[in-house]
């Protein structure tokens, strides 16, 4: 049981929920980068949430199934098809043998999340089937695929469902303009006031440098810091810590210039400032950003970022009962 | 010496120790993450120390942020009356300085770097003051190194050496980063050394490389078959200057699976160590050498 990769497209790579535990050795948790879809797709082809699919950014991968199977895509919008013929997005589908999976162009959103009846059978690395290519670690041969890889699949559950569909209302893809939320925090204190209020203020637009590792943002103004004697070992730029951890979605600004959320293949430290992050609710939308797409942060107090936390598990919830 | 405390979103509680760089700073950061490690805290799914401050993953469904921080407090309370004496282990790191690999790469990004007519050694030395480049490569690898945080990327060492602070080597990172650095350069930025684990993007300043792998994500070298990343917070290190050919006999004997990274166990002591620095690190270096 496998399928084999006739066209990777852009970037497609074998990922799942994550590795976490191995941050500060540098090794990020990985996975998909938006989780919500990710479980949407498994769950829709009766596997554990946690069941490693494909991700594709942009262009969707071509891709050979040797056994028969279902498959559904959820993520952006890109419209599937089953030997050229579209099919329902966010549906599970069954395919034959010697039929080939593609996609259409992209219509809206970055990322789709691929799932398999019986997932990616690939062995785990610490834990984990993700991807981590800086590392070489984890996937298929720790790399995105290529032209002619054969993934192994896993056993299908007994609960299959071809045809059944994840209703509109349970998926959950960014506003135009995005809006993500943030909690201040960190370093915010070495930024002025009046930037503080400006970074709220200004709509930016997601930049050309994104990818796994983070997010780059442009077209805000440039924040200002407050005076400092520069502490030892920071260096003198006033945007320069002493090396410290970074968050998950944490915001660093080199110089004061432009804002870079890392995602969930961060590099785990480095010595820029960091003026908050995005609250963990909010981390699923930004792999769903293209380049140049405007964005908003939003102020929340922690009070809030829970609460949005609840909100985005009573949807998973939601999601889970629909496809029981 | 008080914590700064504060949140990275819902999912981090993030611990400033000390603005600057300093041991003491790097001691507390190590024993609070070591104290918290050991109260197995429900609901923490990463510990991860730093240079001067540390960082709490956890899951806020499990332990709200309000009583992970109050948890953490407490164990800073507890830290400041801790003895600073640590068991760990004192490794020594053969490094080819000037090597024509990290050479080649420098001489390619010549223009992002502050002196496009010197070599990034060149201008290190210059700006701390050494008459030459042998005198810095005797001061950069004379004197032992804490290895201060593991990460960046996978198994990343950064290492502050165990000098005073008016010895300590200073150097700015490149103008703009590089977008290549070969695998296991010896490189510094700020003050502290690193070695890339693996070959990629980076803005410290290249001095030399390593023969010694540091990271093996196939675990299929000896001495990483245990785990994959060589590197913990709190290892000592002591750099020694190699030629080309014990550079080439190392690198045949990883290649054979025979070499084998002198590693002793040492007992490390701050309050004895600051009482006199110098001598403390010759008798570190001295353990290596026995057997």
């Amino acid at each position: 049981m496998s399928i084999e990769i006739i066209n990777p497209g852009l970037a497609t790579s074998v990922q799942d929920l994550g590795r976490p535990g191995y941050f500060h050795l540098g090794i990020p948790i990985g996975g998909a980068m938006d989780r919500l879809a990710m479980r949407s797709a498994n769950l829709l082809v009766g596997n554990d949430e946690s069941a490693a699919g494909l991700e594709s950014v942009f262009v969707g991968p071509e891709i050979r199934f040797n056994c028969d199977s279902v498959v559904a895509a959820t993520g952006a919008d890109m419209p599937i098809k089953i030997d050229g013929e579209i099919q329902p997005n966010s549906t599970a589908l069954s395919i034959k043998a010697g039929q080939v999976l593609s996609f259409d162009f992209l219509k809206s959103g970055a990322r789709i999340y691929i799932a398999i009846a019986g997932g990616i059978d690939v062995p785990k690395a610490l834990g984990s089937r993700s991807t981590y290519p800086i590392g070489a670690l984890g996937g298929f041969k720790g790399r995105a695929l290529q032209k002619g890889d054969v993934l192994p699949l896993g056993k299908s559950s007994d609960s299959l469902n071809p045809g059944q569909a994840l209703d509109k209302n349970l998926r959950r893809m960014p506003k135009q303009p995005a809006e993500l939320r943030v909690l201040p925090g960190l370093y915010w204190h070495r930024i002025t006031e009046k930037s503080q209020k400006q970074f709220f203020e200004d709509e930016w637009v997601v930049g050309t440098e994104v990818d796994r590792m983070g997010y780059r943002f442009k077209g805000g103004t440039q924040l200002e810091f407050v005076d400092r004697e520069a502490p030892f070992g920071a260096g003198s730029d006033p945007s320069n810590i002493v090396d410290s951890c970074y968050p998950y979605g944490s915001i660093q600004v080199p110089s004061g210039c432009e804002p870079i959320i890392l995602h969930r293949d961060a590099v785990s430290g480095g010595g820029y400032f960091m003026i908050g992050a995005v609250i963990s609710a909010d981390m699923d939308l930004i792999g769903q950003l293209l380049p140049n797409s405007a964005t908003r942060f939003i102020r929340v107090t922690m009070d809030e970022a829970l609460r949005a936390r609840k909100d985005r598990e009573n949807l998973l919830n939601k999601i889970r009962k629909y496809l029981e | 010496m008080k914590n700064r405390y504060t949140f990275g979103g819902d999912e981090h509680l993030f611990v400033e120790c000390a603005e600057s760089m300093s041991l003491e700073a790097f001691f507390k950061s190590l024993f609070m993450t070591n104290a918290i490690s050991d109260r197995k805290i429900q609901g923490v799914t990463e510990i991860c120390p730093a240079n001067a401050s540390f960082q709490i993953k956890f899951n806020p469904d499990v332990i709200h942020p309000n009583e992970m921080l109050r948890v953490v407090q407490e164990i800073e309370n507890d830290a400041e009356l801790a003895e600073p004496i640590i068991d760990t282990r004192i490794i020594e790191i053969p490094v080819y300085y000037q090597d024509p690999w990290t050479h080649e790469t420098l001489m390619h990004f010549r223009e992002r770097h502050q002196t496009p007519d010197s070599t990034d050694i060149e201008y290190a030395a210059e700006i701390n003051g050494y008459k030459d480049v042998n005198a810095f490569i005797e001061a950069h690898s004379g004197s032992p190194w804490f290895v201060s945080m593991v990460g960046f990327v996978s198994g990343l060492p950064f290492m502050f050496q165990m000098v005073e602070r008016s010895e300590q080597i200073q150097v700015p990172k490149y103008l703009r980063p590089r977008t290549d650095t070969p695998k296991l350069t010896v490189g510094y930025g700020g003050c502290f050394s690193c070695i890339y684990s693996v070959r990629g993007a980076g803005g410290y300043q290249m001095f030399g490389i390593t023969p010694m792998p540091i990271f093996d994500p196939t675990e299929e070298i000896k001495y990483l078959e245990d785990f994959m990343v060589f590197f913990k917070p709190g290892d000592i290190v002591k750099f020694k200057p190699v030629d080309r050919a014990e550079y080439d006999q190392i690198i045949e004997d990883v290649g054979n699976n025979k070499f084998e990274p002198v590693i002793r166990t040492v007992t490390f002591n701050l309050k004895e160590f600051q009482k006199d620095n110098k001598l403390y690190n010759k008798q570190m270096e001295g353990l290596i050498h026995e057997h």
